[in-house]
């Protein structure tokens, strides 16, 4: 094992992915490989319906994996207790919180939870991550507000506070830009750019702006349910992976300024 | 808020059929005797048992109704809406109408009220789990009160058929219990439900953290480290316990469990479930205790069914709500 390798903290391995229920498994893509060190940027890529949020949910333990294997620091995702992984991955998800009733403050302090005692009482660690995770978001002035008087992208940057108060090594986010105009898509992932590089952590998402993650992310997945290519957006480029992602009549890439043409 | 508990408490109490001085009533209650023999008596036997049952159901009951809406996650769930008062009843009906072998308990006043309470905690454990499962498959919150309401016409269904086939003094003591009543408990029946609410209390504060995460979601609970199977069985148990043992003693109570949570969270500006457990136990225990106070006002010698008050209360309560806010939130 050389050097590079030691510092690998999330993993897949020719994992499958899906939904099982008792008497049939549907597989939704499979002979996904990577790997993503701490400090970089991923995006998972891909057409409708090809599982980018299946794969995101699967990487969260949110869902069962089908085959293959998922590891933390060498450590298998199947074998890490709930309680320790929530010191590991935090999310960011599409579905709706429950109650929109929580104020700001209330819901980035939930971050806390795997920190905290039996009764969830914020210790003054506690309140100063929360209160920088807030800043890193600039929620300060919304902090006493309800959730459900925000915007989309002001719920957004909560949901993302929220995860980095958690303190975890690894965020998931499932398409954190949708519903949100080009400015706050570019705000939204600027800071997952800066989150990456400044708190040194992996940050993977899916979404649909593949322009962008060419542009920003480190490394990207390009999910096409069964060779899966995955590197450098340029190695991406080079290999003519992106031509292939769309049926080529309707949308063509152009691989000198990394962007699709009509 | 506590000072509230303690006026409505005693306005409960020196009111009555019976009018008694209030400097009598601190007197009695302060350990001195009062000038009349009766009214002592009518005091610690009749008037202080009632009020203590209202306090134990009124928060119990808000208590079950803030845990369910936490845990469906539906700004309408309460042990009535959601049919766990249904579950309760037809406990209650089989155990009082359902069998002749119970005549026979009679004798023995402590084993049928334990009989009761364990039946009626049964009956609405049991449409508990199915609403459970139920909100497991479905994640539209209307099914759910629509589950909810075709439990409460399968119990009345089945509650029909029983009293057609029972006797008179059984279908009156089950019709009598059905107006819901806080009057009746003796002190060792009170200390059983005591005992019983005490439980569900506890379970609930075990619960804080996993309340507070569900707030977010079952799958951003999971996230957060939360054991959801367990704390699902705890919060369940916790309202079964409540809910059905409450309704046990003193019959099916309307709205109690819905309107309060809400009414609270209008008060406070907080989710936090430390802070609203003991709000909404609070508010339910003082609302319980004027709701009982007016059954009893507007002619002095009879007594309303408490049911019916809760009802004309509540009703409007959440009608307002929904109305003023346009949507419920929780």
């Amino acid at each position: 094992m050389d050097s590079k390798e030691q510092h690998i903290t999330l993993k897949a391995e020719n994992l499958s992915i899906g939904y099982a229920s008792k008497n049939k498994e549907t597989l939704i893509a499979q002979n996904i490989d990577f790997n993503v060190q701490l400090g970089e940027l991923v995006a998972i890529i891909g057409i409708n319906g090809i599982g980018k949020s299946t794969l995101l949910r699967t990487l969260a333990k949110v869902q069962p994996k089908l085959a293959g294997t998922i590891k933390i620091e060498q450590a298998d995702l199947d074998y890490i207790k709930p309680f320790d992984l929530a010191s590991k991955i935090s999310v960011v998800l599409t579905e709706p919180i429950a109650s929109k009733n929580l104020t700001v403050i209330e819901l980035v302090a939930l971050g806390r939870q795997p920190y905290t005692n039996w009764l969830g009482t914020l210790s003054e660690h506690d309140r100063s991550r929360i209160i920088d995770a807030m800043t890193q978001m600039e929620l300060d002035s919304l902090q006493h507000k309800k959730c459900h008087e925000l915007s989309d992208g002001q719920l957004q940057r909560v949901m993302i506070a929220r995860a980095l108060a958690q303190d975890t090594p690894i965020i998931l986010l499932d398409e954190p830009t949708t519903h949100l105009d080009l400015y706050h898509k570019v705000r939204i992932l600027k800071l997952l750019k800066h989150i990456s590089k400044e708190a040194h952590k992996i940050v993977i998402f899916t979404t649909h702006e593949i322009e962008m993650a060419i542009q920003l992310c480190d490394k990207i997945l390009l999910l096409d349910g069964k060779t899966n290519p995955f590197g450098k957006p340029n190695e991406l480029i080079e290999k003519k992976a992106f031509e292939r992602i769309f049926p080529s009549d309707t949308i063509t890439f152009d691989p000198d300024t990394g962007s699709f043409r009509i | 808020m506590l000072l509230m508990l303690v006026i409505s408490f005693t306005i409960n109490i020196g009111l009555g059929s019976v009018s008694i001085p209030f400097d009598e009533l601190l007197n009695s209650l302060f350990g001195n005797a009062a000038e009349k023999e009766s009214w002592d008596y009518i005091i610690w036997n009749y008037r202080i048992p009632k009020a203590f049952t209202a306090i134990l159901v009124g928060s119990g009951l808000s208590l079950s109704g803030l845990l369910m809406q936490t845990l469906f996650r539906n700004p309408l769930a309460g042990p009535f809406v959601l049919g766990i008062s249904s579950g309760a009843s037809l406990g209650a009906a089989i155990l009082i109408m359902g069998t002749t072998a119970i005549s026979g308990l009679l004798t023995f006043e402590f084993v049928n009220d334990l009989s009761l309470a364990i039946a009626a905690s049964l009956g609405s454990f049991l449409v508990l789990l199915v609403v459970m499962i139920v909100a497991t498959r479905v994640k539209d919150t209307m099914a759910l009160l629509i589950i909810g309401l075709m439990f409460g016409s399968i119990t009345a269904a089945i509650v029909s058929v029983l009293s057609y086939f029972t006797n008179a003094e059984k279908l009156q003591r089950y019709v009598y219990w059905s107006f819901g009543s806080i009057g009746n408990l003796t002190w060792s029946q009170l200390v059983l439900l005591l005992v019983l609410v005490l439980i569900g209390i506890l379970l609930s504060i075990l619960s804080i953290k996993s309340l507070n995460a569900l707030l977010l979601g079952e799958n951003y609970a999971r996230s957060l480290g939360i054991d959801l199977k367990k704390s699902r069985y705890i919060i369940i148990i916790a309202t079964g316990l409540l809910a059905g043992g409450i309704t046990a003693f003193a019959g099916p109570i309307a709205f109690v469990g819905l309107a309060v949570p809400h009414l609270t969270r209008q008060l406070f500006n907080t989710m936090d479930h430390k802070v609203l457990i003991a709000a909404v136990m609070i508010y339910g225990a003082v609302l319980m205790l004027l709701c009982d106070t007016l059954a009893q006002l507007p002619t002095s010698a009879h007594v309303l069914p408490i049911n019916a008050i809760t009802s004309i209360i509540g009703a409007p309560v959440v009608i307002w709500l929904l109305v003023r806010k346009r949507k419920m939130i929780f």
